[in-house]
């Protein structure tokens, strides 16, 4: 059993766990902070970006001004964008027999696993990981198809694991690999391991994984979260028993309070509004939007905000608002008895059908017609370097009236502004991650006690900006078995038992024996057949009758090995119940004599000595096969066969 | 062995109610009422399933396929009447508009009807609460023994079939199914499960029914005709279901034709329904699915809301009407008043029980005795289009075909058609098939292997002896059954022994065999040792002077008496027995004469 690590992301993971000579690959995230370094790509021509100086080194030499240039006091990279992939090096990818995604920010990697590398294998999600996947897929597409770069640069790469963005025939193919699942869904893989999603309470169909044969049980959590939102509930007890639980996707800002995250983006959202600026959320399609959404939905009318214009700008906007509105089986308990009712389970319909919330595609067409300030907008992508939102920031960049709010976790804020720099727009950082914090962990971890915990190296210690705060880190006994990128761990199992099955004409034969009081034990002789990794136990093959001729030899040929095994034994021998047998069975010279730790039994006229003790019989008697075998039987009726 | 016991659904379409009892479990599946009947014969005799005692404590769950009344429709009766706590499961859409429907019966009967002795609101809401809801696929776990999984079974929105297992014996009830995908909802759908017993609808057991397409244009030919003279459509159908099926059919009909006649939709359940279909468009057909970001298949331009002030307007229209058997409510009124006039038309899209006006008018029945006697004569046009989301003979044993039974039960379909059913099935899949009238019990004995515990040291010591190149093989294994509070644990003699507490008891044998040789004893040694091993054992002459052949020790001594003599003694365990019988058997012979 063995584990491949084959990203460094803590969040973004993808492992690939062989089990039981099959081979998985938990979660294929795609690493996109690597688009930091890059040069943002305008949607409308930027006298600005397009008039950067070329970077110049120290010495003078100028060679690649071309492809770096500099840009508010830092150096980036002025071509088309470029991801960092999980590592491909490990292991080969055709050998990959399934792939199992655990939410839609977990799949992004997808098409590079799965697309001209030989895979052959089977995807697994769930309907809404695969829906909304395909929805943030099209998304990164479209944001970076849109603005063809004139240039690819290469010079300034010095190993090749990033690599440009997939297209959409790729997405399409990729996507057409998986197989839907449902939640406590058992999936059996070539009859040796059986795989089962649970809830995980993070986003819409976010789902743990288990991994399990008969006897070992490999728990995946990777992206959960215990808070109400409107998500399914996490599955927690069927996460209990776990041989070993591999924990990934915590919460990236540990010390951040959600809720408390969540109002103030509502106040500063309204403060800037009152005082006639614009405040642009750059955010995913789905996930946080709709709790964001839903906070508003309550919080306009008191907070006076019901004429200003909220604005949600995606090409996939519209297939995102209406999907969540579909999946009520998927989410939490109250949302899903509003559909009974029936109602839409998201109160952005209501906001959609009241004009306050209007959705468009891009900036471009109907857009620039409605589009009226202050307003609120929701656009992405939340790495300010592509996407709509780039717009937005070199539109409203230079007013202090103007806010930007990052709720988003996946990117440094300063990062994703450095470009940008400097700023009169105000930056305001209140970073929703539901994912678990560090404490819920541990309660988790005590609530299903696994037997030995994996994670990233990155939950071993506290985080490197705060290494005295050793409250956030993962604190369990035994301590974690960590792992990093392009690692491969031995994964402890302590495996005793396989399951096997008795066929009825067998189970019929077996004469079970009540051995203590509640155990009974049959002594089983079969034949043993394994195909496909089942083991069979049937009725041994009747000795054939020996056929008048004498080819005896040959027939036993075809007949497996029958030796007739002889049990085990146990008990002991009471010495004057057996001294009366002897008696009753003609031995009429019976002599005892003690020994101190046992006793002799002497037949005086068959010269035969038969020593007793506590845990063994010796009988010593001249050739004499009959009497032999006619004391055997006579000891044997006092002990019992294993 | 399940053994179903059916005191609803036997060989007469309308109430679905069986009780299965799998390995010690009870499971009821579905609890329908019968839409003939207005007296107690409308619910199922929940007194053939306990006779005295609680049902709750004899039923392990309930299960209701899907949403029509002939399904669901007693489950208040009989939680809130008869008295069930236990957890009834349905899925999502079922669990949704099972209720509205449930209302809607409730008022027709008791609020129109004025009929007493029938379920409240209150009890319908109560019910409700015990209700579990299910996914497609999801494996729920009613008990430690006890697993349910629901797989799609298209027919109407959210209509699933069932797997019950307990260990290793399963069961698997189809409810309603079809088996082609329609406007609306896909096919039904299982995997090869192997169950012990496939019970299966078969209302539809001989009919092989033609080509969907030419039952549409069949249908909209007739509408489109009867609308061209001016005459009005009536068609009766249930809210949900076949109803959305035939509104997107004309729909997209006057859409093409540019029609101009109004169609209207009977209210109060209609607006519901449309929506219902939208919130679970996951559960309709993928084309459906695939488009639904750009246009909603449930949002209707042409079709409008019916008033009943409506039905006296004159010039043509087509109206839907709830409910389909025309055996009460508003279809039932608009067919009193548009039944004289020979350029309407009524059209039957569905089966209509016996004892309905629908199944009157089907008959050929033209003269009516309404209540209070009146007698109403039929003159407007009667049309039976079997539009109603059955499997035909063909989808049925395509079903048998998916999930390879190895006994399949009828239920709920006509004796004689079943009876020609059950024979092809028995012909073509070799598999006995059973229909039990009502009340009938059928037991069906299942022979099933028994899973047990192996320990993985047994398991590789026999896979290692056994393995000779030809891995295919048998292996013949050896190992001690340990059964312990219903777990049953494989493992080796030793282990058992161990596990127990127990210490081994040693059987040993000695046998003194008299040779006459008159060497030294050293040198009888080294005789039996070099007669000995030309055979087929490890055989070995250790330092002190005695001869291991396997486990089986000898040693050699002087007669006490006779020096010519020497005593060999054999010496072994019960477990070698047979090499050392065979040993002492084969030195009693004597030695050959030394070669050296």
């Amino acid at each position: 059993f063995f584990q491949y690590c084959l990203s460094g992301h803590p969040t973004l993971p993808c492992n690939v766990l062989k089990f039981k000579s099959t081979t998985i690959m938990l979660d294929c995230g795609l690493d996109m902070t690597s688009t930091l370094n890059f040069l943002p790509l305008p949607l409308v021509q930027s006298p600005r970006l397009s008039k950067l100086p070329g970077w110049v080194l120290k010495d003078g030499s100028t060679f690649l001004d071309k492809e770096l240039k500099e840009c508010s006091g830092h150096v980036f990279i002025d071509s088309v964008p470029e991801f960092c992939l999980p590592e491909t090096e490990l292991l080969d990818l055709s050998t990959v027999d399934v792939i199992l995604i655990s939410n839609y920010h977990c799949m992004m990697a997808l098409p590079y696993i799965t697309e001209n590398t030989g895979f052959t294998g089977t995807v697994y999600a769930t309907e809404p990981t695969v829906q909304i996947g395909r929805l943030l897929m099209e998304e990164l597409v479209n944001f970076i198809e849109r603005v063809p770069k004139a240039q690819s640069a290469s010079m300034w790469k010095n190993k090749e694991v990033q690599r440009k963005c997939y297209t959409m025939p790729e997405v399409n193919a990729a996507l057409s690999k998986i197989q839907l699942v449902g939640y406590s869904q058992k999936i059996e893989l070539f009859g040796a391991v059986q795989v089962t999603p649970l809830s995980s309470g993070y986003a819409l169909g976010s789902s743990n994984w288990i991994i399990q044969s008969h006897y070992e049980k490999v728990s995946y959590v990777s992206g959960s979260s215990l808070l109400t939102t409107h998500p399914q509930p996490m599955d927690q007890a069927s996460l209990k028993n776990s041989d070993v639980l591999i924990l990934t996707g915590l919460t990236q800002i540990p010390t951040a309070n959600p809720d408390g995250m969540v109002g103030e983006f509502c106040s500063n959202l309204a403060m800037t509004v009152r005082n006639g600026g614009n405040v642009l959320v750059p955010c995913y399609p789905s996930g946080v939007i709709y709790d964001l959404l839903e906070c508003l939905y309550q919080y306009i009318d008191s907070a006076g905000l019901s004429n200003v214009p909220f604005y949600f700008i995606s090409p996939v906007a519209n297939s995102s608002l209406e999907f969540s509105q579909i999946f009520a089986e998927w989410l939490c308990h109250n949302k899903q008895t509003k559909v009974y009712l029936p109602e839409p389970p998201f109160p952005h319909a209501e906001l959609i059908q009241t004009n306050k919330l209007k959705h468009y595609p891009s900036i471009h067409g109907d857009f620039s017609n409605d589009f009226k300030q202050p307003c609120v907008v929701f656009t992405g992508h939340p790495s300010l370097r592509f996407g709509d939102v780039v717009h937005f920031m070199e539109l409203w960049g230079k007013s202090s009236l103007n806010t930007v709010i990052f709720t988003e976790p996946d990117f440094s804020y300063l990062d994703a502004l450095a470009p940008y720099q400097p700023l009169a727009m105000k930056c305001v950082y209140c970073p929703i991650d539901t994912r678990l914090n560090f404490i819920q962990v541990s309660k988790l971890l005590k609530e299903v006690q696994p037997l030995h915990v994996v994670c990233p190296e990155q939950y071993t210690q506290p985080p490197p900006t705060q290494s005295h705060r050793t409250d956030l880190m993962i604190d369990c006994q035994p301590p974690p078995m960590s792992y990093r990128r392009a690692e491969v761990l031995t994964l402890p199992y302590k495996r005793r038992y396989e399951k096997i099955e008795i066929m009825p004409d067998l189970a019929d034969s077996l004469v079970p024996l009540e051995i203590k009081p509640g155990i009974s034990l049959a002594t089983v002789s079969a034949v043993l057949h394994t195909k496909d990794n089942k083991h069979v136990l049937q009725l041994p093959p009747k000795p054939p009758q020996p056929p008048a001729s004498k080819k005896r030899k040959r027939v036993s040929d075809d007949v497996p090995e029958c030796k007739s095994l002889k049990p085990l034994l146990s008990g002991s021998i009471p010495l004057d119940q057996f001294v009366q047998t002897l008696e009753k069975h003609g031995f009429s010279d019976v002599k005892v004599e003690d020994t101190g730790k046992g006793h002799i039994v002497l037949l005086q006229e068959a010269e035969t000595l038969i020593q007793i003790e506590e845990d063994s019989t010796h009988i010593i008697c001249d050739n004499d096969e009959p009497l032999r075998v006619k004391l055997r039987d006579l000891v044997l009726k006092f002990l019992q066969k294993f | 062995c399940p053994s179903p016991l059916s005191p609803g659904a036997g060989q007469d379409v309308g109430r679905s109610c069986i009780l299965v009892s799998i390995a010690g479990k009870n499971v009821m599946l579905d609890c329908g009422m019968h839409m003939g009947y207005n007296d107690d014969r409308r619910f199922p005799d929940f007194s053939y399933i306990t006779q005295n005692g609680r049902l709750t404590d004899f039923l392990d769950c309930v299960i209701i396929s899907h949403f029509h009344l002939d399904h669901c429709g007693a489950l208040p009766y009989f939680s809130e009447m008869v008295g069930y706590d236990g957890p009834i499961y349905m899925t999502h859409p079922t669990k949704a508009i099972c209720p509205i429907l449930l209302e809607d019966y409730r008022k027709i009967t008791v609020d129109k009807k004025g009929e007493t002795n029938f379920f409240t609101s209150q009890m319908i809401k109560d019910c409700m609460k015990k209700v579990v809801a299910v996914h497609l696929h999801q494996t729920v776990q009613v008990d430690e023994e006890l697993e349910i999984k629901a797989y799609y079974a298209g027919h109407v929105l959210g209509a699933a079939m069932f797997q019950i297992k307990v260990g290793c014996e399963s069961v698997v009830y189809t409810g309603d199914y079809n088996m082609t995908p329609d406007r609306h909802l896909g096919a039904a759908w299982i995997d090869k499960c192997r169950p012990d017993l496939l019970i299966t609808e078969s209302t539809y057991a001989t009919t092989i029914r033609d080509s969907k397409r030419c039952r549409e244009r069949d249908f909209l030919k007739k509408v489109h005709e009867t609308v061209e003279r001016g005459g009005k459509v009536l068609i009766p159908v249930f809210a949900l279901g076949r109803a959305q099926e035939l509104c997107i059919l004309l729909e997209t009909f006057w859409e093409r034709m540019n029609l101009k006649a109004p169609i209207y939709f009977s209210t109060g359940l209609t607006e519901k329904a449309n929506h219902y279909y939208k919130l679970f468009i996951t559960w309709t057909n993928q084309k459906i699915r695939k488009t639904f970001v750009q246009r909603n298949m449930f949002e209707f331009k042409h079709i409008k809301a019916f008033d009943r002030a409506f039905a006296d307007n004159p010039g043509p229209m087509v109206v839907f009407a709830t409910p389909g058997m025309l055996h009460a409510g508003q279809s039932l009124q608009i067919f009193r008043k548009w039944a004289g006039n020979e350029k309407n038309m009524v059209i039957m899209p569905g089966y209509c029980v016996q004892g309905t006006v629908g199944h009157k008018i089907l008959s050929g029945q033209r003269k009516l005795e309404m209540e209070g006697r009146q007698i109403l004569e039929v003159k407007m046009q009667v049309e039976y289009m079997s539009f109603s989301a059955h499997a035909d003979a063909k989808g049925i044993m395509q079903l048998i075909r998916q999930a390879e039974p190895r006994n399949v039960l009828l239920v709920h379909g006509e004796a004689k058609k079943m009876e020609f059913l059950k024979q092809k099935i028995e012909q073509e899949f070799h598999v006995s098939c059973y229909m039990p009238a009502n009340g009938e019990t059928t037991t069906i004995l299942t022979n099933p292997s028994i899973p047990v515990d192996i320990s993985l040291g047994l398991l590789k010591r026999e896979t290692a002896i056994g393995l000779l190149p030809d891995a295919k093989k048998p292996k013949l294994m050896h190992g001690t059954l340990m059964m312990k509070d219903n777990s049953f644990r494989l493992v080796s003699p030793e282990q058992a022994l161990k596990e127990l507490g127990l210490t081994e008891h040693q059987l040993r044998f000695t046998c003194r065999v008299h040779i006459q040789d008159p060497r030294k004893e050293h040198e009888t040694v080294l005789r039996v040792y070099n007669h000995l091993k030309g055979q087929d054992y490890s055989v070995q002459h250790l330092p002190d002077g005695s001869i291991t052949v396997e486990s089986i020790l000898i040693q050699a001594t002087a007669h006490s008496e006779d020096q010519g003599t020497k005593v060999l003694l054999v010496s072994w365990t019960y477990q070698d027995e047979e090499l050392g019988s065979y040993l002492t058997s084969l030195l009693k012979k004597g030695l050959p004469q030394s070669t050296s």
